[in-house]
């Protein structure tokens, strides 16, 4: 056999065997361009075609993007740490320290999924500043834009959450002066206004409820732990994929018409 | 097999579009790859804050909230904390998700525009500005007892005692914060012939007026304590604004 022959022979099964993965070829034509979006289950949530300003940066600053980024970022570190840390009073701090001084690459986990829970808070803002200012919530976004103000409180309640975990004076007294305020809630809280005509006290109201006691305790912490770990992020995620959705629902990118 | 029997057929583009393969694509994974290098880098130099065991015996002092919420810590010193902490955020989120539905202006959809829609832009950029001054002073300016300093200054357990603060009688109180409110309802009427009301409507006009007044009043609130020493605007045996 010619070598010539030989090389096409090896590239059709190369293409084959690409093909049972990708369900599409790998060469790069227009057609194979479009496919390689619709064809993928992580990439259709693209359209296979977008206006062009949409994919300038100049246009959506890359913010929401970036914000889902950072979000998946915080998702793997995440689940990385769960592996050292115990919800316990006893324990929780030791854990943190193990993480700074003997886990290998615990300091380095620990850090990033820190920092990245600040620049999250710092990124979906400025989103939502871009979406303001191109007017991006005007018809049909409406929804789209309630649906990324709920985020926005995820977004928050996601990084308040997780500050109690390491349960160490900085994120006691944190949590202290939130939940301070949780207990002057209007009609629901125990010191709020008005609160007395409910019948609300210091162990029904709405602090009680957030912390599972009077004070900061062993409850708190696992509660912080679950809605930090499970409860926010499937309910951050769940709203992901509707705000995902309804940007192309809404005819994808907002621009000129 | 389907794919396949339409090999030849020709995808075309339509006129202002791209592929979002390569054009996107390349740009989310270059944004991925900077953010996890930027990230790496600031966590590898930069330690997360790990202070001492928790101990609910000894307060911080100063103890402080996560920073993106410090600045509606700040506004305890403005008001109690039903408002600085529940009402206060409550009405900002509500006042948010409202804005498409009161902001109908037809112009500036899908692109940056300033003149297309002044009062739109100042409200918001005003608000967003507030939220992080209140936030860089409750971090950076708030020493022990939630003490002010200049970030000269260095922070001590030795400063001056506050002046006392009064309230303001309770008809006087009631006055002020129902002319306010009035007066602000009423004088957009007269710039431009009442443009604002005619384009919005009254349902519209009186709910943006009303967040937008409850704005000012907050920042108002914090000019009549930090330059008059009042408390209390409205003093009751029920609930203090
Ligand atoms: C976890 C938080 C969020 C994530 C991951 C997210 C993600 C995204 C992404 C990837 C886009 C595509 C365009 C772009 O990147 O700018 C987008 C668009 C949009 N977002 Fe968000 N977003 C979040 C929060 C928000 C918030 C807080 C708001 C507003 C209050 C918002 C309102 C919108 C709107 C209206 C659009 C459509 C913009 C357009 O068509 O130009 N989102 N979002």
């Amino acid at each position: 056999m010619e070598i010539p022959d030989l090389k096409k022979k090896l590239m059709d099964s190369v293409n084959e065997i690409w093909k049972t993965v990708f369900r599409h070829g790998f060469k790069d034509t227009p057609r194979n361009r479009a496919l390689i979006i619709i064809s993928n289950v992580w990439l259709h949530l693209h359209p296979a075609q977008v206006r062009e300003h949409g994919t300038k940066i100049r246009f959506t600053w890359c913010m929401g993007g970036i914000t889902f980024f950072v979000f998946l970022f915080e998702l793997v570190t995440g689940i990385l740490l769960m592996f050292y840390y115990t919800p316990d009073v006893n324990k929780a701090y030791a854990d943190m320290a193990d993480l700074m001084f003997v886990v290998p690459y615990g300091r380095l986990l620990r850090n990033s999924h820190r920092w990245a829970a600040h620049a999250m808070v710092i990124t979906v803002s400025v989103h939502m500043l871009r979406v303001f200012l191109s007017g991006s919530y005007k018809v049909p976004r409406q929804f789209n834009w309630v649906v990324g103000v709920l985020l926005l409180l995820i977004t928050f309640l996601l990084s308040f959450t997780g500050y109690l975990l390491p349960w160490d004076q900085l994120g006691y007294w944190a949590i202290t002066v939130g939940m301070n305020m949780g207990r002057a809630t209007p009609f629901l809280g125990y010191e709020g206004p008005f609160s007395h005509l409910l019948g609300v006290t210091i162990n029904n109201d709405v602090r009680f409820a957030l912390i599972g006691g009077t004070t900061i305790g062993a409850p708190a912490l696992l509660r912080a732990y679950v809605w930090h770990c499970i409860a926010i992020p499937l309910i951050a995620a769940a709203l992901m994929m509707v705000h995902f959705w309804r940007i192309r629902k809404d005819g994808g990118i907002s621009g000129r018409l | 097999m389907e794919i396949r029997q339409h090999e030849k057929e020709p995808v075309e583009l339509k006129d202002d579009r791209v592929f979002t393969w390569p054009n996107l694509v390349v740009k989310e994974f270059l944004a991925a790859i900077l953010v996890t290098i930027g990230l790496l880098f600031y966590s590898f130099y930069v330690d997360a804050p790990l202070s001492e065991l928790s101990d609910p015996a000894h307060a911080e002092n100063p103890a402080k909230a996560p920073w993106y919420f410090a600045g509606l810590q700040e506004q305890l010193v403005y008001f109690d904390p039903w408002y600085a902490g529940v009402v206060l955020p409550s009405i900002i989120v509500v006042g948010l998700i409202l804005l498409p539905f009161l902001d109908n202006n037809p112009k500036g959809n899908g692109y940056f525009t300033f003149r297309e829609r002044k009062f739109a832009i100042v409200v918001f950029i005003s608000g967003y500005v507030f939220w992080y001054l209140l936030i860089y002073v409750g971090t950076a300016l708030r020493g022990p007892f939630w003490t002010f300093f200049w970030p000269w200054q260095e922070w001590t357990h030795s400063f001056p005692t506050p002046a006392p603060l009064h309230n303001l009688p309770l008809p006087l109180g009631i006055a002020l914060s129902i002319g306010f409110y009035t007066v602000g309802l009423v004088f957009p009427l007269f710039i431009k012939k009442g443009i604002l009301f005619r384009n919005l409507g009254i349902i519209r006009y009186a709910i943006t007026m009303g967040l937008l007044l409850t704005m000012i009043g907050t920042a108002g609130k914090m000019i009549l304590r930090l330059v008059f020493n009042i408390k209390y605007v409205i003093a009751t045996p029920w609930i203090n604004i």
